[in-house]
């Protein structure tokens, strides 16, 4: 077992691998965002029989960059009648936990490097599941103040949507991945996966012992919550077209509305991340454990694609269903889950 | 270095809940107290409590004030002739506290955690938090969790629709 690299046994090696750590995972994570809008539109598109953008590049490859730079030379607009300063933090407040979230997730097993080992995940916390729940709920923040500060009926109406949603919607997703750390019996992140490889319940050799296989009820719930967590169709209540115009980013235009288009998916490749990192196995997968990096992006995108898919598929529901069913359905699954997985722990 | 934090903290944390009971926008007050709570969170990390400081970001900050923000905005509370007029200087204090927040909870990650804590020997880890809570302090857990109970049954039977007496004579 080699030591870990830290602070203490070799600074200048440490610092640097941090910001490479940083910069390398930031700068995919943009790239992803924005070229799924590009991904979003096409796939979209097909579904519905049109090909969505094809003028820009080859196929429209260039779209998000076109579209990038449209939004810098759009004017920017502040309300007359908003308030400022909440005005303009609330964009930066619903991206940035979107961003921090990311740094917990593992990409990839240990390297050696100099004799030390380096994790490929930009800090492993041993609370790490609490850390991303605690800032999967800032991002509400965001929201609120969006509404609330444009002075708007339209922008105040998804405000207090968002937060009624994100409320109701918080406690089913905890409720799940309480089941699945019962079941690691750790919190960290990196851990987690580590449990997660090997053959299934140590006895079944094709498949993987993801929490997938183990906790299926699990999987579902979280995708579901997190869906309506990020605001997606079919729980894009907040934004809702049809009647409240675009909710709480309406008074938006130019560069801060692209952030909030950008936070959109950003949530999306944050979701998609921890349902990959807590029920499909990180990045232990199908190819071998020296393309983590590759296994983790190919997972990532399966759940981008099912998101997308979902929203060219089912229409947006009701408030109302919205609010019962977070209620009476998810919140009771998800607690049976956690009193059946408890007894199975306990009887094991 | 560790107390040099905590009094930055605690100043952040007494400013900020002044501010909060004396300012007349409630929901810049409930912007305060959230700042309040996070300061609060930084100082359980400091005091070696990772997790304590994890449940008061998701409980109080996630979950409490975002209801309370909900309330406020259905109910509307917020002053409807408040002066539109020079915003920025309103938002000064604010701005600050959040930068000194900030600035410690920086100076926290960027240190090792074990060194930045006053103690280290009283560093807690989620495991032995847990079979203390559950373990030693079992039965206390579960008195708090009964009442809890009790709370949502009251909050259930006081909130329950009921037709009122003419209501029913009206449509009988």
């Amino acid at each position: 077992m080699t030591e870990m690299l830290s602070l203490s046994n070799n600074m200048p090696l440490f610092l640097g691998m941090m910001l490479l750590k940083l910069v390398v995972v930031f700068v995919v994570v943009i790239l992803i965002v924005a070229y799924a809008t590009w991904c979003e539109r096409k796939i979209i598109g097909h579904m519905q029989t049109r090909l969505g953008p094809m003028r820009t590049g080859w196929h429209g490859l260039l779209q998000p960059i076109a579209d990038g730079v449209k939004l810098f030379f759009k004017e920017d607009i502040i309300p007359a009648k908003a308030n400022v300063i909440p005005f303009l933090l609330a964009p930066m407040m619903i991206l940035v936990p979107a961003f921090i979230t990311i740094a917990v997730v593992p990409f990839g097993p240990d390297v050696t490097i100099a004799g030390l080992a380096v994790p490929q995940q930009i800090t492993d916390l041993n609370i790490g599941i609490l850390y991303v729940l605690a800032f999967a709920g800032l991002g509400v923040y965001g929201i609120v103040l969006a509404g609330w500060s444009s002075n708007s009926k339209y922008s105040l109406l998804g405000g207090v949507r968002a937060t009624a949603q994100m409320i109701s919607y918080e406690l089913a997703a905890g409720l799940t991945i309480i089941a699945v750390f019962m079941l690691s019996e750790t919190l960290s992140l990196r851990e987690i996966v580590a449990i997660q490889s090997g053959p299934l319940w140590g006895s079944i050799p094709f498949l993987p012992n993801w929490y997938v296989f183990t906790q299926p009820l699990a999987f579902c719930l979280f995708i579901i919550t997190g869906l309506a967590e990020i605001n997606r169709t079919p729980f894009d209540m907040p934004e809702a077209e049809s009647e409240l115009v675009s909710g709480f980013c309406t008074e938006y235009s130019s560069m801060k509305y692209a952030l909030f288009f950008m936070a959109e998916y950003a949530n999306m490749v944050v979701i998609a991340a921890i349902a990959a990192t807590l029920f499909l196995g990180g990045w232990y997968g199908p190819l071998p454990s020296s393309l983590g990096f590759a296994n983790i992006l190919m997972k990532i995108f399966a759940i981008m694609f099912f998101c997308i898919w979902l929203r060219a598929t089912l229409p947006r529901v009701r408030y109302d269903q919205l609010m019962r069913m977070g209620w009476k359905v998810l919140i009771p699954l998800a607690l049976i889950n956690v009193a059946v997985t408890a007894i199975v722990v306990v009887l094991t | 270095m560790a107390s040099i934090l905590f009094y930055i903290l605690a100043f952040v944390l007494l400013a900020a809940t002044l501010l909060c009971v004396t300012c007349r926008n409630p929901v810049h007050a409930v912007i305060y107290l959230v700042k309040g709570f996070f300061a609060l969170a930084l100082m359980f990390y400091l005091l070696g409590a990772p997790l304590i400081a994890a449940w008061e970001v998701i409980v109080y900050v996630g979950a409490i004030m975002v209801l309370f923000l909900f309330i406020i905005m259905v109910l509307e509370l917020a002053p409807r002739e408040q002066p539109q007029g020079p915003g920025w200087k309103r938002w000064v204090p604010g701005l600050m506290l959040a930068a000194a927040v900030i600035f410690c909870s920086l100076l926290i990650i960027f240190q090792d955690p074990s060194a930045a804590s006053g103690n280290p020997a009283h560093f807690v880890g989620p495991r032995a938090f847990g079979e203390a809570l559950f373990g030693r302090f079992g039965l206390a857990v579960e008195v708090v969790s009964f009442q809890l109970l009790f709370a949502a049954v009251g909050a259930y039977y006081l909130g329950r629709y009921q037709p009122r007496e003419q209501d029913k004579e009206e449509t009988s």
